[in-house]
């Protein structure tokens, strides 16, 4: 077991810009996170959130800036395994003919040979992620036919599997069971105990008080970042959102 | 006359093995269409059915130029069939004009390029066969090519299974573990390519895209097990081809044309009485009687 040295960044993104094609998706956009945090990335739809979770990943280049995972270059820490990216439920196909077991064994494929044959130690770490998601009575059921939950937890699993040190989530919490929500909610300790540092998009403000020690606020850049108590205010929502009134997105029973 | 063979099924099917080139025709589809069978998979998960169209549609100059300078006319086709994807990639990202269309003006540009040369080049070239497919015609030389194109290709498949199939899943993820997708993108393509050169031997140009999507198709409706569909795809190629060959000789029927058509009754049968995904849900039908 690495020793995790808490005083080290993480991540560390700085300026980044993306654009597609000439087209900017993202610019000038800062983020250092240290092992054990959770950072909340909150902004409307086409403000790049999936995009900086592209940049960090590397399925993305960059045009401009700098990123450092845990000190070294994004295709190093993809060669190390460090980033697990746990996709939207509606960014994956679902009618996929694929079963939970392998969508898991899938998180330790970049630690195989190039066969891809399971060892041992494969079949243990993907049991035990089945086993810590609550899915063991759906080893070999097919991704198609799991709740919208399921098939959260079942790319959870794969992420556990792969034994990241950086989880990046892209709306955990959408379109989930309560049963679902409340086991995220458990495993998002313990990863943090365990010093894993999360970055997860949102629309639902009431998670990212509940969870987020930091919040990242993006409109195509960075509006605010910071601790939640000091950045979540309504004025920072009110300009990531466009000059929506944080009353109208909280609702009613908010 | 012919009726009375169809009394004994023993004869019906060992009558047209005591021909040469029909014993020739009946194992060189069958390895052909194994192969796209196996890529059929991949193609239609990957939603690559227009790009399999095109491709193989491109090959056509590649193969007129190859046979008129003496080349392996496999040769000819797997370039102008990876150029004609590397023109789409081009012409998509430095235009406004949308993807569908870019594929299908790049590749009917190709065919006709194809056509044109063709009447120009003038040699001992069969048009017919090229378009339609000469299963029963096929020369020594082009045996050994297409064998050794088959094995390559099953080869290739076979060691980036897993990965191909993560690739075709869930790209994203592939390149977040560190897996070369770009390589893997290139390795699909090429496989295309070559298959669809091994293909067009059996059905021709005009009909291979359905020895690429259509048994992944079928298959698709069958299974939820990706080793399975496979399986299925590859076994419900083979059984169409052998069941083309033999309905085209007794019956006197175009070959390239038969095999494509059992492929589609395959479907079809699977689109109406698949266990689960079929119309008439097979299953639950079974399951009022019990």
């Amino acid at each position: 077991m690495e020793t995790i040295n808490y005083q080290n960044f993480r991540i560390e993104a700085e300026n980044i810009c993306v654009d597609y094609n000439g087209k900017v998706a993202l610019y000038d956009a800062n983020l250092r996170l240290k092992p054990g945090q959770i950072c909340g990335l909150v902004g409307m739809n086409g403000a790049g959130k999936t995009t900086f979770f592209n940049a960090l990943t590397g399925f993305v280049n960059i045009s401009k800036g700098k990123i450092r995972i845990n000190g070294e270059s994004v295709r190093s820490a993809q060669k190390d395994q460090t980033i697990a990216y746990v996709p939207q439920n509606e960014g994956i196909d679902s009618q996929f003919p694929i079963s939970v077991w392998d969508v898991v064994m899938m998180g330790r494929y970049g630690s195989m040979n190039i066969f891809r044959c399971p060892r041992e130690s494969d079949v243990q770490a993907v049991k035990d992620a089945i086993e810590r998601v609550d899915l063991n009575e759906h080893l070999s059921t097919p991704i198609g036919n799991l709740s919208g939950g399921q098939r959260k937890r079942t790319f959870l699993a794969r992420a556990i599997a792969q034994r990241a040190s950086i989880l990046l989530l892209d709306e955990p919490f959408s379109g989930v069971d309560i049963r679902t929500e409340k086991l995220i909610s458990e495993l998002f300790i313990q990863f943090k105990n365990e010093g894993k540092t999360i970055l997860l998009s949102t629309h639902d403000m009431i998670h990212v008080r509940e969870f987020c020690d930091l919040v990242l606020l993006i409109n195509k850049t960075v509006v605010a970042y910071g601790e939640t108590s000091e950045v979540f205010t309504p004025e920072n929502i009110t300009t990531t959102f466009g000059g929506i009134s944080p009353d109208f997105l909280f609702g009613p029973e908010s | 006359m012919e009726l009375c063979y169809f009394l004994t099924l023993d004869s019906f099917i060992t009558d047209p093995l005591t021909h040469d080139f029909m014993r020739k025709a009946l194992l060189m589809s069958s390895l052909v269409a194994a192969v796209c069978g196996f890529l059929s998979s991949y193609l239609t998960l990957k939603g690559w059915a227009l790009m399999g169209d095109a491709v193989s549609h491109s090959v056509m100059p590649g193969v007129v130029v190859a046979y008129a300078l003496g080349l392996p006319f496999s040769l000819g086709a797997f370039i102008f069939g990876v150029g004609s994807v590397a023109l789409i990639g081009f012409i998509k990202q430095k235009s406004r004009v949308k993807e569908d269309t870019v594929i299908g003006l790049v590749f009917t540009g190709f065919f006709a390029l194809g056509i044109v040369l063709v009447s120009k080049i003038k040699s001992n070239i069969d048009l017919h066969s090229i378009l339609f497919g000469s299963p029963l015609g096929i020369s020594l030389s082009d045996v050994k090519q297409t064998i050794f194109i088959s094995l390559l290709v099953v080869i290739l498949l076979s060691i980036f299974r897993k990965d191909l199939m993560l690739y075709c899943f869930d790209p994203r993820h592939a390149k977040t573990v560190g897996i070369n997708v770009f390589f893997l993108h290139y390795l699909l393509l090429t496989c295309l390519s070559l298959a669809a050169v091994v293909g067009l031997q059996s059905v021709g140009i005009i009909l291979v895209v359905a020895m690429l999507i259509t048994p992944g198709a079928t298959a698709y409706l069958l299974t939820d097990k990706f080793d399975n569909m496979t399986v299925i795809s590859v076994l419900s190629a083979i059984i169409s081809s052998l069941i083309g060959i033999y309905v085209s000789f007794w019956f006197d029927l175009e070959t390239g044309g038969s095999i494509v058509l059992a492929q589609t009754f395959i479907f079809l049968f699977a689109f109406l009485f698949a266990p689960r995904y079929g119309i008439f849900k097979l299953k639950k039908l079974f399951a009022g009687y019990k």
